[in-house]
C-alpha cells in the first residue's frame, strides 16, 4: 500500500493526550446536520453485522465495536433515534471508551470507522449545542475537546481508516481526516466538505490544519472558504480520499486498507502524495511551500475574499488566519489558533444570524405550509406550465430536473415554445459541460419535458403553473382554459408577482384550487418560493404546492394574499427610497456601492435595471393605490419610461449596456469584471446633479429601514405566518444581507425601541413615509422582540387555508 | 403471420391514436437528430396527446432501418428516454420499408394472443445521421490487433493494411443479395412493365398536389406534431419535401438518375431520402373504450408476403394485398381508401397494373381473377412517399394513421394500406373505421 496517503505513525507525538477526556462536544458543524427530533429511538439500533466474526459489542448507545477474525475492528457510529449521525456532547465519553478498548485489545490490529446509518456517514456536529455557548472561551474549549479526540485517533498506534458512504461533512470530515486512510463510495449521496463557513464558523476540530496538510493549501482554502461539497470521485482527484469504490464494498476495501497499513507498520509520512511535477504540485510548491509565496497566496485570497464579503463576514478571514498560523508556526500553534478563532466566531452576531437562518430553513423543510400537520399533500406526477418565457422555462427546468417530474410547457406559438425548451435544454447542457450531470442523466431529464401550443397533454397535470404576461384578463382566460382542459382536481397556480390571488380566483369555478406560486428570477438559481394563499385556498392545495416547491429545491414560505404579497411589498419601499436618494443628488453607482457594502448582493439601481424600470413602476403604482402615500415615488421616474428606458432588457437604463468601444476595453478591465458605466444622461433626465459620489452607510439604512418597517406591517396584518418566514423570505428572495439575519432579526438585534427612534428621526428629516409601524411602537413600549422568549405572537387568522396557526 | 382475420367475434385491435414528425429532407431541419431522438419526440407526444395513462402501456415495439451502433434496441431506448414507466418492455424490429407495419402487427398479435392489452408501435429513421464504418479489412485487423500477443505480430498485422483500407465506408445503398440499388430495381420494373416516363411524372405530380392540398386544408395538422429540433430547439412544423407549386412540366426536365441514357426514374418521381418518425397507440378495443379513449380505427387484417427479389423486387403489395383482403373477407372494391407506399412512381404503377392483371393473378398468385382496378379517386388521396418523404421505418405508421384519419373524416369505411420493402417483401393492412 505504498500509495496510501495516511498519516498513521506507530509512535505517538509528544504531548498527545493519553485518553479522551472531558465531554466531546464536536467543535464543528455542518449545514446539513439535522436537528434532534422527537422521534423515539428504535427498540434496537440497526446493526449490519460484519461478514465474519461475532456479535458487535456495544460500547455506549449508538457506538459499537465489531471484531473481525482478520484483526480489524469496525467501530460503528449509529446515533439512536436520528436519521443521520451528528456529533453530540454525549458522544465523547463513549468514543474515549471505545478507543481505550481498541488500544488495549491485542487482537485488534487496525480499526475501520463506519456509520450504521444507511446513507450517511457523519453529517457534522450538533448545531444546537453551539447555541448554548455564551462566551468565546467556552467555544474555544469545545473546539479543544474536539481536537483532542481527533489527535488521539491520528496518534493511535493502530491505523484507522474511515469507510465513507453518504454525507461526510463538517465534524464528520474532520473525523475522517484524523484517520490514516479514507475510502469513499462512488454513490451520489456521498458528499465530503467543510461547510462551517456558511454558518459563520470554521472547522474547529483540527480541520483547518489537517485539510491543508492532506490536499494542499489552495485546495483546502477553496473547500473551507466556499463550503463546497465534493463527491467521491472529486474527493479522490483532490487526494482527500485514497480510494473510491461502489457502496457495497466500501467497508471491505477499508478493512483491507487498514490491515495493509498495519502490516506496513509505518505508513508514508503526512502530506499530499501529489507529484511536484504536476501543475498543481508546482503552484503549491511555489506559493505555499515558502514564506514569500505564502504571503502572495494569502494576500490574493484575502483580496478576493473582501471583494466578495465586503468585510461583513469574519469567518472566512479567520480561516485564512488560522491556516496561515499553522503553516508558519506549526500544527500545535495552528490548532490553538483554530480553537480561539472558533470560540470567537461562536458568539459572533454573524454566526448567530446565519445559524438562525439555517434553523429557519430546516424548520421550513418540515412545515407543510398550512399550520396543520395532518394536512397531506396530493401526489404530483406532471406539471403544466403556461408561458415559455424566462420564468416559465425556469419553472419547467426546476420541475423536470430538480423535482424529477414530467412537464408540459405551453405557449402560444411554436417559436416561443422552442425558445423556452432551448432554455431548459441549455441549462441541462451547461450542467453536463460542468460535469455536474452526466449526458445520460441529461437525457432522462430531457425525456420528461415536452412543449405544446395546445392544451393536449394537460389532462394529466395535477398542477398547472402560469407564467404568462402580468395581465388580469389574460390570466382569467388561462384559468378558464385550464378548467376546461384539466380534471376538476387540477390546481391552478399563478406566478404573478403583483396581482392579488383573490382577484384571479374570482374568475375560477374552483377558487379553492387557485393559489400563488411566486418564483424569483432566475428560477434555477433563486432559492425562494413564495406561496400565496387567498381566503378560499384549500389547505390540501397549499400543502401540495409547498411540497412541489420543496421538490423543486426551493425554500418555501407561505404568505397570505394581499397587494405585493410579502417580498414584492417590502422590496417596493426599499427601491422607492433608492429613487428618493437619487432625487436628492446621490450618484447611481455610489448608491449601489453603499448597499453592496451594507451586504446586499447587488445595489438597488442595478436591480431596477435588471427587473425592468417599467415593471418597477407598474408594481409601485399598484402598491401606491393599495397602501397610500408612503409608496409615493419622487417626481421624475416616469420621465425615464417616457424616454424609453426599460432597463437591461432593452439595453437602456441607469447604466449603459452598449458594448464598450475598442478603446474602452482596457478601461473596463481596469474597473474590474462586471463593472458597467453609469449612463450619465440619466441625471439630466431626472433633473438632478449627482453631487454625492462617495458611498454613505446612512443611505443603506434609509433603504433598509423602509423595507424592515414594511415587513413589520406585513407581520402585524397577518400577511406573514411568522417572523421566521419574513426573515427567510427577505434573505432568500431579495438578497437581504444574511449576516444581519433578516428584517425581523435586525429589529431584534437593534431593539424595537432603537428602530422606532431611527424611523422617527428619518420621518422628521425626510417625511412621514418613515412613520414606524404601530406594532413597532407597541413592541418598543412592551420590550418585545420577534424571536425568542419575549416574542410577539403573529396575528392568527382563522381562514381554512390561510396562514393561521403558525 | 396471422392465419385468421382479426376480430371475428374475438377481441379486436384498435388503433387509438397516432402521429408523426414532419418528414424533413436529408441534412435538413433534423440534421442533428438521431433516429432515436426523433423516435422519442414522436412517442412522447403520442402519449401526451392520446391521454393514455402511461401505466396502461404494456409494450413498445419500435424499429429503424438504418442500423444504429449506439442504440441497437431503439425500442427500449425510446421507453427509457421519454419517461415512460421503466417496466414497459420493448423490442426492436426491422422489415426494411415495412418496418412500422411489422411493429404494429407485432403489437396487434400480442394483443390478440392475450399477452398484452396495449402497446406503442412505430419507427424512425435518419438519413442525415448514418453509421459510417471502417473497411472490412481494417475492422478485422483491429480485432486481431487486440488479440495479438507480441509487438512483432502487431506490426505484421498493421503492415498488411493499405491506404485504401483506412477510408471510412458509408452505408451501401445496394441490396446485399441482388447487388442492385432500389433505383436500379425500379428502373428494371419500369422497363419490364412498360411504365412510361410521362405516367410516372404524372403520378409524382399528383402526389405533390394531393399532399399540398392536405396541408393547405389542415388535414395533417392533427397528426403531424411539431418537433423542436435539437440542438437549437427550433420548431419544425411541416414536411419540407411537399411542393406547393408542383407543375407537370417541371418533372420532365429532370435527368434519369439510375440509367442516364434509357432510364425513366428521376429524383422527381422517386421518394427522397428523409428524416422522420411515426408512432401509433394500439389497444384491445374493449380496453380502449373502458379507458375512455376514442378509437380511431380497428385493424381488420394484415398480411406479409415475399417474392423472388431477383425478379421484380418492389412488387410486394401485389402479393400482400390479396392476402390481407382475403383475411378481412373483403374485395378491393369494398375499400373506401387505398394507400400504397410510393417508393417510386414506377413501382406504384407496376403494382396497380398487377392488381388489375388477370395474367398476374393466374401466374403469380394462382388466383382465377385479378384483384381489380383501383378507383384513383380513392387512391393515395393525401399524397404519398414521393411528396411527403420516406424515412424508411416511419412510413408505415404514417400511412396507417393518415388513412385511418382520412376514413374518419369521410365518415368511416374500409381502407387498404400497403407497402413494398427491400428484399422482395410486401405488407398490407386492412383498417376499418366506424362511421
Amino acid at each position: 500500500m505504498s500509495d496510501a496517503r495516511g498519516t498513521f505513525r506507530a509512535d505517538r507525538p509528544e504531548g498527545g493526550p493519553p485518553g479522551a477526556d472531558g465531554a466531546w462536544s464536536g467543535g464543528s458543524v455542518s449545514a446539513t446536520t439535522t436537528r434532534p427530533t422527537d422521534t423515539p429511538a428504535p427498540a434496537a439500533p440497526v446493526q449490519v453485522a460484519p461478514p465474519t466474526g461475532g456479535a458487535p459489542e456495544e460500547v455506549a448507545p449508538g457506538l459499537t465495536i465489531a471484531r473481525r477474525p482478520d484483526g480489524v475492528a469496525v467501530l460503528r457510529l449509529d446515533v439512536p433515534g436520528e436519521p443521520v449521525n451528528t456529533l453530540k456532547p454525549d458522544f465523547a465519553p463513549a468514543f474515549g471508551q471505545a478507543l481505550d478498548r481498541l488500544e488495549r485489545d491485542g487482537r485488534v490490529r487496525a480499526v475501520v470507522l463506519a456509520s450504521g446509518k444507511p446513507d450517511s456517514f457523519v453529517a457534522g456536529a450538533d448545531i444546537d449545542m453551539l447555541a448554548k455557548v455564551t462566551r468565546p472561551e467556552e467555544g474555544a474549549d469545545l473546539s479543544r475537546q474536539g481536537q483532542r479526540v481527533m489527535d488521539r485517533i491520528a496518534a493511535s498506534p493502530k491505523p484507522f481508516v474511515a469507510a465513507i458512504h453518504g454525507a461526510c461533512l463538517g465534524g464528520g470530515l474532520e473525523l475522517a481526516l484524523a484517520c490514516h486512510g479514507r475510502v469513499a463510495s462512488d454513490a451520489r449521496k456521498t458528499k465530503l466538505g467543510l461547510p462551517e463557513v456558511m454558518l459563520g464558523l470554521l472547522p474547529g476540530a483540527g480541520g483547518t490544519q489537517r485539510l491543508p496538510a492532506l490536499v494542499g493549501v489552495q485546495a483546502a482554502l477553496d473547500l473551507m472558504l466556499t463550503g463546497r461539497q465534493l463527491d467521491g470521485r472529486r474527493a479522490k482527484k483532490l487526494g482527500l480520499v485514497c480510494e473510491v469504490v461502489p457502496p457495497p464494498i466500501v467497508l471491505e476495501v477499508a478493512c483491507a486498507r487498514a490491515l495493509a497499513l498495519a502490516d506496513a507498520g509505518r505508513a508514508p509520512g503526512p502530506g499530499p502524495a501529489r507529484s511536484l511535477f504536476s501543475r498543481e504540485g508546482l503552484t503549491e510548491a511555489a506559493l505555499a511551500g515558502n514564506p514569500l509565496g505564502r504571503r502572495v497566496l494569502f494576500q490574493k485570497a484575502r483580496e478576493a475574499l473582501l471583494a466578495k464579503s465586503q468585510g461583513n463576514y469574519p469567518a472566512p478571514e479567520k480561516i485564512l488566519d488560522v491556516v496561515r498560523t499553522g503553516l508558519a508556526q506549526g500544527q500545535r500553534a495552528g490548532l490553538e489558533a483554530e480553537a480561539q478563532a472558533f470560540g470567537a466566531l461562536c458568539v459572533s452576531p454573524e454566526a448567530r444570524a446565519l445559524i438562525s437562518i439555517y434553523h429557519a430553513t430546516q424548520a421550513l423543510k418540515k412545515d407543510n405550509g398550512t399550520g396543520d400537520p395532518s394536512v397531506v399533500a396530493r401526489p404530483v406526477t406532471k406539471v403544466g406550465v403556461l408561458g415559455a418565457g424566462l420564468m416559465g422555462s425556469g419553472v419547467a427546468a426546476v420541475t423536470c430536473d430538480g423535482a424529477g417530474l414530467h412537464v408540459r410547457l405551453k405557449d402560444r406559438d411554436p417559436k416561443a415554445v422552442g425558445h423556452g425548451l432551448a432554455k431548459v435544454r441549455g441549462g441541462l447542457d451547461q450542467k453536463v459541460k460542468r460535469r455536474r450531470m452526466t449526458a445520460l442523466d441529461r437525457d432522462q431529464v430531457w425525456g420528461r419535458v415536452s412543449g405544446t401550443t395546445t392544451y393536449a397533454g394537460f389532462q394529466g397535470c395535477e398542477v398547472v403553473i402560469e407564467a404568462v404576461f402580468e395581465d388580469l384578463g389574460l390570466k382569467h382566460k388561462m384559468i378558464a382554459d385550464v378548467e376546461a382542459a384539466c380534471p376538476p382536481t387540477t390546481i391552478f397556480a399563478s406566478n404573478t408577482s403583483s396581482i392579488p390571488i383573490g382577484k384571479l380566483a374570482a374568475a375560477s369555478k374552483r377558487p379553492a384550487q387557485v393559489i400563488g406560486m411566486h418564483y424569483f428570477s432566475p428560477v434555477e438559481k433563486m432559492p425562494l418560493l413564495e406561496v400565496i394563499v387567498h381566503d378560499r385556498t384549500a389547505p390540501e392545495v397549499t400543502a401540495t404546492c409547498v411540497a412541489l416547491g420543496k421538490q423543486q429545491g426551493k425554500t418555501v414560505i407561505v404568505v397570505r394574499d394581499g397587494p405585493g404579497f410579502y417580498t414584492t411589498r417590502i422590496l417596493a419601499p426599499y427601491m422607492n427610497e433608492a429613487a428618493w436618494l437619487l432625487a436628492e443628488g446621490v450618484a447611481v453607482d455610489a448608491l449601489d456601492r453603499a448597499l453592496v457594502q451594507f451586504g446586499f448582493p447587488v445595489g438597488p439601481i442595478t436591480l431596477m435595471d435588471e427587473v425592468g424600470i417599467d415593471v418597477g413602476e407598474k408594481v409601485g403604482k399598484i402598491l401606491l393605490e393599495a397602501f397610500g402615500a408612503r409608496f409615493t415615488p419622487p417626481a421624475g421616474i416616469e420621465k425615464l419610461i417616457a424616454d424609453g428606458r426599460l432597463g437591461r432588457k432593452n439595453g437602456r437604463g441607469f447604466y449603459r449596456y452598449d458594448p464598450p468601444a475598442a478603446g474602452d476595453g482596457k478601461k473596463k478591465k481596469a474597473q474590474g469584471e462586471g463593472t458597467k458605466p453609469v449612463d450619465e444622461s440619466v441625471y439630466a433626465l431626472l433633473g438632478v446633479k449627482p453631487t454625492r459620489r462617495e458611498p454613505d452607510e446612512a443611505w443603506a439604512w434609509r433603504c433598509t429601514l423602509m423595507l424592515v418597517n414594511e415587513a413589520v406591517r406585513c407581520f402585524e396584518e397577518g400577511i406573514l405566518r411568522s417572523a421566521r418566514d419574513g426573515d427567510v423570505g427577505a434573505i432568500f428572495g431579495l438578497g437581504f444581507p444574511p449576516f444581519r439575519g433578516g428584517p425581523f432579526r435586525l429589529v431584534d438585534a437593534l431593539g424595537a425601541a432603537e428602530v422606532v427612534r431611527r424611523l422617527d428621526a428619518l420621518a422628521r428629516a425626510h417625511g412621514p413615509r418613515f412613520e414606524p409601524a404601530a406594532l413597532l411602537r407597541s413592541m418598543a413600549a412592551a420590550g418585545q422582540s420577534f424571536h425568542g422568549a419575549s416574542a410577539v405572537a403573529p396575528r392568527a387568522l382563522a381562514t381554512p387555508g390561510g396562514p393561521a396557526g403558525a | 403471420m396471422a392465419k385468421k382475420a382479426n376480430g371475428s367475434g374475438g377481441p379486436r385491435v384498435a388503433l387509438v391514436a397516432g402521429c408523426r414528425t414532419p418528414f424533413m429532407r436529408q441534412n435538413g431541419a433534423f440534421r442533428d437528430m438521431t433516429a432515436l431522438e426523433l423516435g422519442r419526440a414522436v412517442v412522447k407526444e403520442l402519449v401526451e396527446r392520446s391521454g393514455v395513462r402511461s401505466d396502461a402501456i404494456d409494450q413498445v415495439v419500435y424499429g429503424q432501418v438504418v442500423p444504429s451502433v449506439s442504440a441497437p434496441n431503439i425500442a427500449r431506448e425510446v421507453v427509457l428516454g421519454v419517461g415512460l414507466p421503466r417496466d414497459v418492455e420493448a423490442f426492436s424490429v426491422s422489415r426494411a420499408c415495412a418496418t412500422s407495419y411489422q411493429a404494429a402487427v407485432s403489437v396487434a398479435e400480442a394483443i390478440l394472443a392475450g399477452s398484452i392489452e396495449c402497446g406503442i408501435a412505430g419507427g424512425a429513421d435518419s438519413a442525415s445521421i448514418v453509421p459510417v464504418t471502417v473497411s472490412e479489412k481494417l475492422s478485422k485487423t483491429l480485432v486481431r490487433l487486440s488479440k495479438a500477443k507480441s509487438l512483432g505480430e502487431k506490426v505484421g498485422l498493421l503492415t498488411k493494411l493499405a491506404a485504401k483500407d483506412l477510408l471510412p465506408v458509408p452505408p451501401s445503398p445496394k441490396e446485399p443479395s441482388t447487388g442492385l440499388t432500389m433505383g436500379e430495381s425500379a428502373e428494371k420494373m419500369a422497363k419490364e412493365n412498360g411504365i412510361s416516363r410521362a405516367d410516372q411524372d404524372a403520378l409524382a405530380h399528383r402526389s405533390h398536389q394531393r399532399a399540398a392540398a392536405a396541408w393547405a386544408d389542415g388535414r395533417f395538422a392533427e397528426e403531424v406534431i411539431p418537433v423542436y429540433a435539437l440542438p437549437k430547439l427550433e420548431p419544425a412544423l411541416e414536411d419540407d419535401v411537399v411542393r406547393r407549386d408542383s407543375t407537370l412540366e417541371g418533372y420532365a426536365k429532370l435527368k434519369p438518375a439510375f440509367d442516364r441514357r434509357h432510364g425513366t426514374i428521376t429524383a422527381g418521381n422517386s421518394s427522397p431520402l428523409t428524416d422522420g418518425a411515426s408512432a401509433m397507440l394500439l389497444m384491445r378495443e374493449d380496453k380502449a373504450r373502458a379507458e375512455g379513449l376514442e378509437v380511431l380505427a380497428t385493424i381488420k387484417s394484415w398480411a406479409f408476403a415475399a417474392l423472388d427479389p431477383f425478379e421484380q423486387m418492389l412488387m410486394g403489395p401485389a402479393y400482400a394485398a390479396p392476402r390481407a383482403l382475403d383475411r378481412a373477407g373483403c374485395a378491393l372494391a369494398d375499400m373506401a381508401l387505398v394507400d400504397m407506399h410510393e417508393a417510386f412512381a414506377a413501382q406504384v404503377l407496376s403494382n396497380l397494373q398487377a392488381w388489375g392483371s388477370k395474367r398476374f393473378a393466374e401466374e403469380k398468385l394462382g388466383r382465377a381473377a385479378p384483384l381489380g382496378e383501383v378507383d384513383m379517386d380513392r387512391f393515395n388521396v393525401s399524397g404519398g412517399s414521393i411528396s411527403i418523404g420516406h424515412p424508411f421505418a416511419a412510413t408505415g405508421g404514417r400511412q396507417l394513421v393518415q388513412t385511418a384519419r382520412e376514413l374518419k373524416r369521410r365518415g368511416g369505411g374500409l381502407g387498404l394500406v400497403a407497402a413494398c420493402a427491400a428484399g422482395g417483401l410486401g405488407a398490407a393492412v386492412v383498417l376499418e373505421v366506424q362511421a
